[in-house]
């Protein structure tokens, strides 16, 4: 008879319990869609978006200006067609934020409302602020490895000039909007009520 | 017109019970009901028996901690039945804006006067990590819904309502879950979109939820909206320490923990530490009531609110015949009636022809 190992006497590793577990949970069959994935995420690193929320002042300034520099542009996009430009322009938009926000192309952004932490990053995509299971570290409930996008989206709006806006309520993400692009629909939008305002300002009353 | 027990007050959104003892400025006492995994009404009204006389509104949780129970429209639908007065619980989780929608009007039809919107907890945490989760709308754009239904009588779409949902609208909190500053904020936000009263996540830092309260009365918040907050027993020191690290938005501070261990009896211990909180919270300014929510220990709901003495010797709400109900009796007959008087002109006829 063999005496038993020290190996062989040490207790089997306690399973995990709890919603800690996320991505275990994720690896054995939990619902992983491709907008929203627990596992994946889970291992990645959240660096680039974590540099965007500690820069967001610097980006709401270069967001300022790039917005006007679009809207500057509205003859051009006119004589393309919006709904032409649509797909580049789309293209562009979600290699850029995808990088800087991994953003996830809702077609509605409220970065600026946000303190440049992207929403749609949270699983639950709570577009009003954090739910209640943000845990004492600051982390995500759902995915524990993944610093809370709300917690972060307060503290980017703290260093912004319009950091208020993360007061006001949103209304629902209107499905039909995904993939498509949010700048060309800003930018319409504003040159829309541009064109309103000069030409209620150059009609003689 | 939907049948619930109460007359509609002038300025009241809704024909509940706990509605007006809030705005009467009596402290309110509601709790949850343990949603049972059975198709058996019986259970329901067995659960939901031990509270009678004891609390103002009965919440009906709506799969908390994702995890699956009979639903929360369900067991509504049973309560109203019964004459007691639920809270629904809708969460964003199951159910898209269509949907929810839809139960809002069937719940306000079955006199359902209170609804709580919630986010829910994220599918991960339950017993079916598998699902699909929805989340079409968040607690905020739900509030804000279900206001919309109620004060403009129309649907999200704009489509219109031929008898709004009147319904007094609920909210949750969590003073105790960062980011601490943003929360005061977003409760102002949910007043916004709607909320009438909030019921907090379980209290056991006084202190912190005093300091919560500080800002929430600076916002000046306490004055548009009623707050309970959450409070419940500990069955053990185990429990405690088990819920602290496997529920969501649960904190727990350590010397409570080290109260519980210390107790001959920690199931007595846990009931006593709930009466203290209690006591210690009802005296901040700006608290209308409290939320019990004893789960699995729901027949000390009465016993830790008659030792806590929150009541003042009220009785809250009896059992009360719905309104509706005679209008079902009504039509009961009715149809009875019509048949009868078929059978009559039926005779008649034969009598009048023979063959």
């Amino acid at each position: 008879m063999t005496k038993p190992s020290p190996s062989d006497l040490a207790p089997a590793p306690k399973p995990d319990k709890g919603n800690a577990q996320a991505g275990r949970k994720a690896a054995t069959g939990a619902y992983t869609p491709a907008s929203v994935s627990p596992n994946r995420r889970g291992q990645r690193r959240f660096a680039i978006r974590l540099w965007s929320v500690r820069h967001s002042r610097l980006l709401e300034w270069v967001y300022h200006r790039f917005a006007s520099v679009f809207l500057a542009l509205h003859p051009l996009w006119r004589v393309i067609g919006y709904a032409r430009a649509e797909a580049p322009v789309t293209l562009v938009e979600r290699g850029v934020k995808g990088v800087l926000f991994d953003c996830r192309m809702c077609g509605q952004c409220i970065l600026s409302s946000t303190g440049m932490s992207c929403p749609m990053n949270c699983p639950k995509q709570l577009r009003n602020g954090p739910c209640g299971g943000v845990r004492a570290n600051g982390h995500c409930e759902v995915e524990p490895d993944m610093p809370c996008v709300w917690v972060k989206a307060w503290e980017g709006s703290q260093q912004m000039e319009k950091g208020d806006a993360i007061l006001a309520v949103q209304p629902p993400v209107n499905q039909s909007l995904r993939e498509t692009s949010s700048w060309l629909r800003v930018t319409a939008a504003a040159a829309q009520a541009r064109d309103g305002e000069a030409a209620r300002a150059g009609r003689p009353t | 017109m939907s049948g619930s027990p109460v007359d509609l007050l002038p300025g009241h959104s809704s024909r509940g019970r706990l509605e007006q003892v809030l705005r009467r400025g009596e402290f309110a006492v509601t709790a949850e009901l343990n949603p049972p995994d059975s198709a058996d009404p019986e259970e329901v009204y067995a659960r939901a028996a031990v509270f009678e006389g004891w609390v103002d509104g009965i919440n009906a949780v709506d799969a908390s901690g994702a995890n699956c129970h009979m639903s929360s429209v369900g067991i509504c639908a049973l309560l109203t039945r019964m004459g007691y007065a639920p809270i629904m619980q809708i969460s964003c989780r199951d159910r898209n804006r269509i949907a929810i929608q839809g139960d809002v009007l069937g719940a306000a039809a079955m006199g359902v006067a209170n609804i709580l919107c919630l986010t829910g907890d994220g599918v991960q945490a339950g017993d079916q990590p598998g699902a699909k989760p929805v989340f079409d709308l968040d607690c905020m754009s739900l509030l804000e819904t279900v206001r919309i239904m109620r004060d403009h009588a129309k649907f999200l779409s704009g489509r219109k309502l031929t008898a709004p949902p009147r319904v007094f609208l609920g909210a949750a909190i969590n003073p105790f879950a960062p980011p601490y500053d943003f929360r005061p904020y977003r409760l102002a936000k949910k007043i916004e979109a709607g909320a009438q009263f909030v019921q907090s996540q379980y209290c056991f830092d006084v202190p912190m939820f005093r300091a919560y309260m500080d800002k929430v009365r600076d916002l000046g918040l306490a004055e548009h909206c009623h707050i309970l907050v959450g409070v419940g027993p500990m069955a053990s020191a185990r429990t405690a320490r088990w819920i602290r690290s496997n529920v969501p938005g649960v904190h727990i501070p350590d010397a409570i923990i080290a109260r519980l261990e210390g107790a001959a009896d920690q199931k007595e211990e846990g009931k006593q530490i709930c009466i203290d909180i209690i006591n210690e919270v009802k005296e901040i300014k700006g608290v209308s009531g409290i939320h019990v929510m004893a789960y699995r220990q729901e027949e000390y709901v009465a016993e830790i609110v008659h030792d806590s003495g929150v009541l003042k010797g009220r009785r809250p709400w009896r059992r009360e015949q719905d309104p509706a109900d005679a209008g079902v009796a009504e039509r009961l007959d009715a149809a009875r009636g019509g048949e009868m008087q078929d059978q009559e002109s039926l005779a008649e006829t034969a009598a009048k022809r023979p063959h």
